[in-house]
């Protein structure tokens, strides 16, 4: 019974992918460990790593999507999430490294002891027990998010100016971190990693395992964005992002919608970052900024928002193409990677997922009525919430 | 739809993933060097001449027949100065691509990013850049300056030639700056500078607005004792810094200016005339005087077909690290990375101002410590030179934390952080 | 090196011990000059005070000479010349002492005379004491102010003679206070010293409290005084303080200003998120380095015109530019703003790309114009010449952008489209052309924008990439669709930063003008002019 209501309540397509997810989980890893080397089939270390890191990029996609395709909220800012996420979690492995650092100081991390720092500051207390350090990378991205939405919501900063503000956010943060006065290690982030959960990082298994968990973490994302918009909550979300002003003349209170919403999807965005970091290997303050962000507003927007495989499939292709053509055009890969945003801009407007038109994949509820834009304020000076406004009628583009 | 649903997903990450990986297979008639300098973004500004100037040397080493027979074969890679993707491509080069060794990295956090993945996978990287030190690897050369190989020297010069009896530390607001100047900060007590003769100042990266900063270095200077600026300050910020400078009328006579990270590079995007005098202390300068000097930068202009272009310091780094390396290739007979790690300690071959670089146990190089005067056509005059070589120093004897520490990395210490006091390997021990 | 140096002193003592009769005879110091060969910086430092010490006028353009670094001396007899570069790697040199022409030499054949810091610093003050009596009124206040550097005591007796020749009220008083600053560092009477306080004090700037700091400790009257006055001088200067950072604010702002002017035409009028907005800078800046370019190579006269001649070329790249962009991408994007972003944020980086393939990654050099370069006082505020101007630009920009916008006929029909364009089409106003035009005129002022920033910032690719989000700021804090309110944001937000700067430090103090920012935002979620009226929330 509460399986088959589970089923229901989420749509057979976010099961599917979740099973797809957890598909992956097993393959990759059973691919890499089990089948030798030299085989056809046989999954490198390097291409274990990569694609690990491509799934913790598609989990922060989704996250944005959660906020910006479902409920019209465009942040510029979700790097700050990420990044506070991998901070917690970055945190954590500096402390794992114990007496193991070049110093060999069995508390203070090696920058510490490099600034002079007699003993940890309080904020790093903690951070040495895995459970502190995972309940933080949902708690300080998600209350940052909690207090700064709080505020912009209940004011009332729509459109435009709530994206600015959301960049000034991830600019601020991204400067204070960068201060080496701020404890935080400053430019060079936090590095050199040894072991998480007393696994060597380096190990093979352990990045299976990594790759593993951010497959289901990935899969778990899919199930959850599924649930909250398949749910009363999430037509409500749809509603704001379609007209806002109407959902309020509705007596919905727009400003809880758009709060959880957006706290749920930083929460999302710190898991990301806290899977990003043990298989990247670093976190530094140029996580924060705004150019990382608006990064990812691309990779949702060249898969398709407003839909579940979206994202993903964007923060994927665009980190792929980044990873071929660094490499194989290092001097060109910028026109390409300049190239296919504004090819997708203008040619795929709702995607890769839309064009692909492949019903499946966007029959979400709301968007099969209507394209998944966010409210059309045409004019951020009126930037106005109804998708009744602006200028569609005579824009050039109706020729 | 099932498996079209798990079907797309799947085969967009895995092909993703796997023509990254697929991209070159090992060719045996070839030794492979990695070259993993940032070709855009931030850094993009100083890496690329570096990334240049190795196809230049790699060229002009195939020209000679190789190395052990085989042509060397340069793979260029962009990690756009984006830290975590510097370690993604190092994976790449090493893992994919099979390099022999790699030239590259130039920022602290680069350095710091990659360096797991080569200690890892037992790779050999070069690093040209002037550091910070604090750090010894068993699988980096660090073939740029150690603080004592730059700060300390130029400090001396100021205090003896121009008589410099107030400093001020201004630096970027990252490792490098900090751990120069608190090494320079020590070392001026030592010498028994007072705590209010000396002002630290940090900024931001790429800070444009110097007004405020250099009319307090101004205010600062004008107390009566001759003061100096002893300036960290990073590439991008330096051309507005200086600007400022030469427009609030602040010359060389009055307060001088000794930068670690200003080279003829960063010259070449300024009007220098109002800059003369100003200093900077480098293991090399253009206006070196030398027959390989001068060889070196004909075959610089010819490769790159631009009479104006200039070479500075990392770019000697880079020049020693690869003779180096293939020095120890032809002495090991090999490219395999233990047999030339332990084969490159001891190696010398000849720098850019008509001596000889050694690598060191501790994998830093000896240099001549050069300081320079800005002239008004963008190049350096030399006006001091440290009469012998001096050795890299890992850890600086002016940290409380590092004095304890040497490395060696000859059998049977085979360590990085020997601690003398403990007699332990492994920093300060618990 | 070292055997170079031998050479070189060989060379020189052969020059000492057998110059040729006919220099010898010729004049009574070319043995001292051509010891300046020699080198050695101690070395030359003592011949240059002899030299100085012969108070004989025909040393001055030796000494002028080698401190401008253009003191050679000839490989081959050593004797020492003058030296300017002449096309094809050769100098031109003439005799220091009596200006006769010596011929083109190859450059190999001469070398250089090094000089450093300290000896530039003696070599000013010698010129210093020899040219107190120059003909030029200039010369004359230079040499005292570099004898009040020099705080020389030996200096008293040419500084009296000066004195009492000097016509010129300006130059008297920088000699009277250069004689006040020496006579501190005298052995003379305390009387005089004090006297000299009280003309120091009168100076009142940094300088006078740095001589006065010198006599202001141990006790007795003169330290009493001195102390006194240094007090004085401190607390006024800490007022002049406040007005610096206003100006200082005021010239911050007006560099944001300039960077988001065009901003808030193609965003705030518009309504493109235009993330290219940054690269248009950049195009124009590149502009000026090409005009520069040409200039140098084929009219070096021309060059303190070169920023006006890149002025309207820079307004015309970014502007093409612009309308390029805007006829080929945005015009199929309106009523999707947020897409603009995705499409400019792609354009960005290919134009960042493009200019570093065609111009290469490193800065590029772009020279200031000579009434650009250098500072003046006012009261105790230097105020530097490229800053005063950038300020007067922006505002002339900002200015002609109004009237632009109120008084012309295309102003009106912008405004128009943007208020309304369903009924601005029926009116007959052709919409896309307009859409075009504003679009290019955006890019045009980010265009010219980019011509003052190659004055004071590095000309990279990376150029567009640090004001863009400063823009953004600026135009959002001021309330978008507002000009007024770009310029008083960006105005107060210099300001406000630079007041912060030196509480908080650099870094810290931006971290709070953001913060500021997002607070301010949430006050006034329209920006400080929303526009009021209907249109806020249809």
């Amino acid at each position: 019974m509460i399986t088959r209501r589970l089923f229901e309540a989420l749509g057979a397509r976010a099961w599917l992918i979740f099973i797809g997810f957890v598909a992956l989980a097993v393959l990759v890893p059973v691919l890499h460990l089990v089948v030798p080397e030299g085989q056809p089939f046989h999954v490198p270390t390097f291409a274990v790593a990569l694609a690990g890191k491509y799934l913790a990029f598609a989990l922060l996609a989704l996250a944005l999507d959660l906020a910006w395709g479902y409920c019209g909220i465009l942040s510029l800012g979700h790097g700050a999430f990420f990044a506070l996420g991998g901070y917690a979690m970055g945190m954590y492995l500096m402390r794992q490294i114990g007496s193991r650092g070049v110093y060999g100081d069995p508390v203070l991390p090696d920058f510490m002891v490099f600034l002079n720092y007699q003993e940890l500051p309080w904020f790093w207390y903690g951070f040495d027990q895995f459970w502190f350090a995972a309940v933080m990378v949902v708690l300080v991205p998600g209350l940052l998010a909690l207090v700064f939405g709080w505020f912009a919501f209940r004011s009332r900063v729509t459109g435009v100016y709530l994206s600015i503000i959301t960049q000034a956010l991830t600019f601020a943060l991204m400067l204070a971190f960068f201060r080496n006065d701020m404890g935080f290690g400053g430019n060079n982030g936090l590095t050199d990693f040894k072991d998480i959960l007393g696994f060597d990082i380096q190990a093979d298994t352990t990045r299976s395992a990594l790759f593993a968990a951010s497959s289901i973490m990935l899969g778990l994302g899919v199930l959850l964005v599924a649930f909250v918009i398949r749910s009363r909550f999430g037509k409500v979300l749809l509603a704001v992002r379609d007209a806002e002003s109407r959902a309020r003349f509705l007596g919905y209170r727009v400003e809880n919608a758009k709060l959880f919403a957006f706290v749920l999807s930083a929460c999302m965005a710190g898991v990301a970052g806290a899977l990003y970091v043990p298989q990247v290997g670093i976190i530094n303050p140029s996580e924060f900024a705004p150019a990382r962000s608006i990064e990812v507003v691309i990779w949702v927007a060249v898969g398709g928002r407003g839909t579940l495989i979206g994202p993903i499939l964007g923060a994927v292709l665009v980190n792929g193409v980044k990873s071929v053509f660094t490499a194989a055009l290092p001097d060109l890969w910028l026109f390409v990677l300049g190239g296919l945003f504004v090819f997708v801009t203008l040619f795929l407007p709702r995607g890769i997922v839309g064009a692909l038109n492949l019903g499946w994949l966007r029959r979400d509820r709301g968007s099969t009525t209507r394209a998944p834009t966010e409210p059309p304020h045409t004019d951020p000076a009126k930037a106005g919430d109804s998708g009744t406004a602006g200028r569609p009628a005579t824009v050039p583009a109706a020729e | 739809m099932t498996s079209k649903q798990a079907g797309v997903l799947s085969a967009a990450l895995l092909t993703a993933a796997l023509t990254v990986g697929a991209g070159a297979k090992a060719d045996d008639d070839t030794i492979k060097v990695g070259i993993l300098h940032s070709l855009s973004g931030t850094m993009a500004i100083s890496e690329t001449t570096l990334k240049d100037v190795m196809l230049l040397l790699i060229e002009q080493q195939n020209a000679k027949g190789g190395v052990l027979g085989k042509q060397l074969e340069p793979v260029v890679v962009d990690p756009a100065s984006d830290w975590p993707l510097f370690a993604e491509k190092a994976r790449e080069l090493i893992s994919v691509h099979e390099v022999a060794a790699t030239f590259g990295c130039w920022t602290s956090v680069s350095r710091k990013s990659v360096l797991p993945v080569f200690e890892e996978l037992n790779s050999i990287l070069f690093y040209p850049v002037q550091y910070e030190g604090e750090e010894s690897s068993r699988n980096v050369f660090y073939t740029g300056a150690a603080p004592n190989q730059q700060a300390i020297p130029a400090v001396d010069y100021l205090m003896e030639q121009e008589g410099v009896e107030r400093w001020v530390l201004a630096g970027t607001d990252y490792v490098y700056p900090r751990t120069t100047n608190k090494i320079l900060e020590q070392y001026l007590k030592d010498q028994g500078v007072a705590a209010e003769d000396i002002m630290i100042n940090y900024t931001p990266f790429g800070h444009s607005d110097w007004q405020t900063i250099v009319s307090d270095i101004s205010a600062f200077g004008s107390g009566g004792k001759k003061t100096a600026v002893v300036s960290t300050i990073n590439g991008d910020a330096n051309v507005p810094f200086y600007k400022e400078l030469g427009n609030q009328g602040i010359s060389a006579e009055d307060i001088p200016v000794v930068a670690f990270s200003v080279g003829e590079e960063e010259l070449a995007g300024l009007d220098t005339e109002p800059l003369v005098g100003h200093l900077a202390a480098w293991n090399y300068f253009m206006s070196v005087e030398s027959d390989i000097n001068d060889e070196f930068i004909e075959a610089w202009h010819a490769f790159t077909g631009d009479e104006d272009r200039v070479t500075n310091d990392p770019m000697e780094a880079h020049f020693i690290g690869f003779n180096m390396w293939v020095k120890a290739v032809e002495a090991a007979g090999t490219t395999d990375p233990d047999a030339v790690i332990d084969a490159m300690v001891g190696v010398a071959v000849p720098n850019l101002s008509g001596g000889y670089a050694s690598m060191g146990a501790n994998h830093h190089i000896t240099k001549p410590v050069l300081i320079g005067e800005i002239q008004d056509d963008g190049q350096f005059d030399i006006v001091f030179e440290t009469p012998g070589l001096v050795l890299g120093d890992e850890w600086s004897d002016y940290l409380p934390d590092s004095r304890a520490l040497i490395s060696d990395w000859r059998e049977p210490l085979a360590c990085g952080n020997f601690n003398v006091e403990t007699g332990k390997c492994g920093g300060q021990g618990a | 090196m070292r055997l170079i140096r031998l050479l070189r002193f060989c060379a020189a003592l052969l020059a000492l011990c057998a110059p040729s009769t006919a220099l010898a005879e010729e004049h009574p110091l070319r043995g001292q000059i051509n010891a300046l060969a020699e080198g050695g910086f101690d070395h030359v430092e003592t011949i240059v005070g002899d030299l100085a010490a012969t108070g004989d006028p025909s040393v001055v353009p030796t000494l002028e000479a080698l401190g401008e670094g253009d003191l050679f001396y000839r490989k081959d007899d050593g004797l020492v010349v003058i030296a300017a570069k002449a096309p094809g790697r050769k100098y031109t040199l003439s005799d220091p002492l009596t200006d006769e022409a010596l011929g083109e030499v190859k450059r190999s054949a001469v070398k250089k005379i090094k000089v450093n810091n300290k000896l530039r610093r003696a070599i000013k003050a010698a010129l210093g004491g020899l040219t107190l009596r120059s003909p030029d009124a200039a010369t004359r206040a230079a040499a005292a102010e570099a004898v009040f550097k020099a705080r020389d005591a030996d200096a008293i007796d040419a500084l009296d003679a000066a004195l009492a020749a000097e016509t010129d009220s300006g130059v008297r008083a920088l000699m009277t206070e250069a004689r006040a600053a020496a006579v501190l560092g005298s052995d003379l009477s305390d009387d005089d010293k004090l006297a000299a306080v009280d003309v120091l004090l009168a100076r009142g700037d940094q300088e006078a409290v740095a001589v006065l700091a010198s006599v202001a400790t141990g006790t007795g009257p003169l330290a009493a005084a001195a102390s006194d006055a240094v007090t004085a001088i401190n607390n006024s200067l800490a007022l002049w303080d406040g007005a610096q950072s206003v100006w200082y604010g005021l010239s911050l702002g007006s560099v944001l200003l300039l960077a988001a002017i065009g901003l808030a035409i193609t965003f705030g009028v518009m309504g493109v998120i235009n993330m290219a907005h940054g690269e248009m800078v950049m195009l124009g800046a590149y502009t000026t380095f090409v005009v520069q370019e040409i200039i140098r190579t084929s009219a070096p006269e021309l060059f303190d015109y070169s920023l006006a001649i890149a002025l309207p070329l820079a307004f015309f790249v970014a502007g093409a530019a612009g309308f390029a962009i805007e006829r080929g991408i945005i015009r199929f994007l309106y009523g999707r703003p947020l897409e603009t972003l995705l499409a400019t944020w792609g354009l960005s980086l290919i134009l960042q790309q493009a200019v570093r393939t065609i111009f290469g990654p490193t800065n590029r050099e772009v020279g200031n114009p000579s009434f650009m370069s250098g500072a003046f006082e006012l009261g105790q505020i230097t105020i530097t010449y490229n800053r005063l101007w950038i300020f007067i630009f922006a505002l002339i920009v900002f200015a002609l952008l109004l009237l632009l916008l109120r008084v012309t006929s295309f102003g009106l029909q912008m405004r128009a489209v943007t208020q309304n364009r369903a009924m601005a089409a029926a009116m007959g106003i052709r919409t896309p052309w307009v859409d075009a035009l504003t679009f290019a005129l955006g890019s045009g002022i980010a265009g010219i924008a980019g011509v003052a920033l190659s004055q004071i910032d590095n000309v990279s690719p990376n150029l567009g990439q640090s004001y863009i989000i400063d823009s953004f700021m600026v135009v959002v804090f001021g309330g978008v669709g507002n000009l007024w309110g770009t310029l008083l944001g960006a105005l107060s937000l210099g300001v406000v930063n630079k007041f912060l700067e030196p509480y908080a430090g650099a870094v810290l103090g931006k971290v709070l003008v953001l913060v500021f920012i997002i607070l301010f935002i949430q006050q006034r979620p329209r920006g400080m002019f929303a526009l009021k009226g209907r249109s806020v929330e249809t």
